[in-house]
């Protein structure tokens, strides 16, 4: 057991899927903080979906393999479903929910016509884009891993640069907006970060299962603390956690693929979290309710 | 029967009761549950593989819809903790159940003919080639079946408790106090989803159903504030996405399903802009003819105080810049509601003195 350990953690290829899948559990579990307190956790599903279309185009213009320059295609078309969200929620009366659904999967569709074109055209590299698709942390190199770390890093410090404000947009809007801060601008601000957030984990995890990491470790940590500093940590400690664990076991036998099994993991954390978490778990307040029955039913004890 | 033929057929059996329970998704805010339900029978479908190889198309359909009606039970029991919101209790619940189903298929890719692909965006050019064969005969396309099934369950839950539905929808206190059981009711459209949607997957694949389920409603809700007329609308639009975004694959060569949805987004787009009540211009111009007529209201007023102003006097009394005195000025002239005489003094008019009258009845 121990040698087949070791062989693990000091193989190349598992080093490098280890700590891809750290930097995406770190990037999306401190993002996944806001978006699971501004309620909008499915946002990161909307704007992962709406990665593709980008990608499609970037490759068919460049022919490129190079994981940044798909990056940037994967983000600018995010980020134009992000804005397309915001103005459809803001300028008419249809709800986010619906905009989230609309942008979600119309943007896939196109991507999905794009895919079909790149085959017409017998482009050998279609397997690049498909990664991006499922993920496959398996694939990652070490430069991909310097991108990912290269770009949740920047995201980090501009959610460190912006924290009080971030903070502030999170617990209150309108006050802030009444102190006179920018909040439009900082909303279109957090939503970029949450899709670099996006682009860090979609080449390991794959568009579905990084909507996941934005929202499981955010509302496993939630459990844990009632301050949002704390719940930042914890947050991106499980997803780090789950990200190296879920590299480890699919390192350790065949057909056990790491993006899904990242994902299990989390939402095994999550489920410990929800029953045993701090002064929140269902389980301590099932003991105590059970504990003030009795005292009541023996007459209070006092 | 030709190819295209059995294609557009089968789109139209997707897009109908798509549109039907979207329409309720939509209005009780719940979109992304029809996204979350076709993530989340993917485990349903790969067991349903398992279980019997080639299952007969309604097993296989009644199995993956109970894990779509377990997917609906799942996120309210984790909503009912108190412990987490709505939105993530969602996003939770999909993304474990997906990570589930593909963990499944890549573990045991090698004894199941099912891949990611697939599933996520389906294949409905090979409709016309599954054809059903039930004892030595032909019945036709297995699509015209398992999906004509659908439409007919879905049609016949919304005709059957169409009032149910539509209470529960709008108000859900009224619904309890009417005792009409809005859980109940919220189940059995979980259930017709779950059905749909794992009916559907075969054809345009997890994703690209969630846009035949939410963009028709959408575009039918920026049209009408009618149930019936929405439905109707929804229906109409999804069948127009699906037959438009056949002849748009089949021009470019490209994904039907994928051209289906773009489709569709097309539609939305266009009435997100363009409604005459709902649409982001109609309301802009709404704003301007409001903007316009308070800026005049405010200029009758201040002249019926002040019987004769110069354009001059005006801009001081109002507060305003000059060239806005003048615009509006201009405005109220060629509207006769105000004259300028020689000397450059402006007096209302009489029907200017009648709207002055008639808005300070509509203030009092």
């Amino acid at each position: 057991m121990f040698e087949v350990l070791s062989a693990v953690l000091f193989d190349y290829t598992v080093r490098n899927i280890a700590l891809g899948s750290a930097i995406l559990g770190v990037a999306g579990g401190v993002l996944g903080c806001f978006a699971v307190l501004r309620r909008q956790s499915l946002l990161g599903d909307a704007l992962a979906h709406a990665t593709l279309p980008g990608i499609c185009v970037v490759f068919m213009l460049t022919q490129t393999r190079v994981s940044l320059w798909l990056l940037l295609g994967a983000g600018l078309s995010a980020w134009l479903g992000a804005l397309a969200i915001l103005a459809v929620v803001r300028g008419t009366r249809i709800k986010q929910d619906a905009a989230l659904g609309i942008v979600l999967s119309v943007f896939f569709g196109a991507g999905v016509v794009l895919l079909t074109l790149i085959q017409q055209t017998g482009a050998a590299g279609q397997s690049g884009i498909d990664r991006f698709l499922f993920g496959q942390a398996a694939s990652l190199i070490r430069s991909d891993v310097i991108t990912m770390g290269a770009l949740a890093g920047a995201a980090l410090l501009v959610v460190g640069v912006f924290y009080k404000e971030f903070k502030l947009l999170t617990f209150d809007g309108p006050f802030a907006a009444s102190l006179g801060f920018p909040v439009r601008a900082l909303d279109v601000l957090l939503t970029s970060l949450i899709v670099v957030a996006v682009i860090v984990g979609i080449q390991a995890v794959g568009v579905i299962l990084m909507a996941a990491m934005l929202i499981t470790p955010a509302a496993a940590a939630r459990q844990w603390t009632d301050r949002l500093p704390a719940m930042i940590l914890i947050s991106a400690l499980f997803g780090a956690g789950s990200g190296v664990a879920g590299a480890l076991v699919s390192a350790l036998g065949p057909n056990l693929p790491t993006g899904p099994l990242i994902v299990l993991i989390a939402t095994g954390v999550f489920l410990l979290s929800l029953l045993f978490g701090a002064s929140r778990g269902l389980l301590w307040s099932q003991l105590r309710e059970r504990r003030n029955r009795a005292a009541a039913l023996s007459g209070g004890g006092a | 029967m030709s190819a295209g033929f059995v294609i557009i057929v089968t789109g139209i059996l997707v897009a109908v009761p798509c549109a039907v329970l979207g329409t309720l998704l939509v209005l009780r805010q719940m979109a992304m549950v029809g996204d979350a339900i076709s993530h989340a029978v993917l485990p349903g479908i790969v067991l349903a593989f398992f279980l019997s190889g080639s299952l007969g198309p309604l097993a296989a359909l009644v199995g993956a819809g109970a894990f779509g009606l377990l997917t609906a039970v799942f996120i309210e029991a984790l909503r009912s903790t108190g412990r987490v919101k709505e939105d993530s209790s969602i996003g939770i619940v999909f993304t474990a159940l997906f990570a589930l189903g593909a963990f499944l298929i890549s573990r045991y890719a090698g004894n199941v003919h099912l891949d990611l692909e697939h599933v996520l965006y389906g294949e409905i050019a090979f409709a016309p080639l599954n054809t059903l064969v039930v004892g030595g005969v032909d019945l036709g396309p297995r699509t015209f079946w398992t999906l004509g099934i659908v439409t007919v369950l879905a049609l016949g839950l919304v005709l059957l408790l169409y009032k149910e539905l539509k209470v529960s929808t709008f108000d859900p206190g009224l619904a309890v106090a009417l005792g009409l059981a809005p859980g109940v009711v919220h189940y059995l459209l979980m259930g017709a989803v779950s059905v749909t949607v794992v009916g559907a997957f075969d054809a345009v694949g997890a994703i690209l159903v969630v846009a035949f389920l939410i963009a028709p409603p959408a575009t039918a809700y920026l049209l009408t504030e009618r149930l019936s007329y929405m439905m109707v609308l929804a229906v109409a639009v999804g069948v127009v996405s699906a037959v438009a975004g056949y002849y748009l694959a089949y021009a470019a060569n490209v994904s039907i399903a994928g051209a289906m949805a773009v489709a569709a987004g097309a539609l939305f787009a266009t009435a997100v802009l363009a409604s005459p009540t709902h649409g982001v211009l109609a309301n802009a111009a709404r704003r301007r003819r409001n903007r316009r007529s308070f800026a005049r209201g405010l200029l009758l007023a201040g002249l019926s105080r002040s019987r004769r102003s110069t354009e001059h006097d005006l801009a001081h009394h109002l507060g305003w810049d000059g060239e806005r005195v003048s615009t509006v000025l201009r405005a109220a002239r060629s509207g006769g509601f105000v004259l300028q005489t020689g000397n450059g003094e402006v007096v209302l008019t009489r029907k200017g003195q009648e709207a002055v009258e008639n808005l300070s009845r509509a203030l009092r």
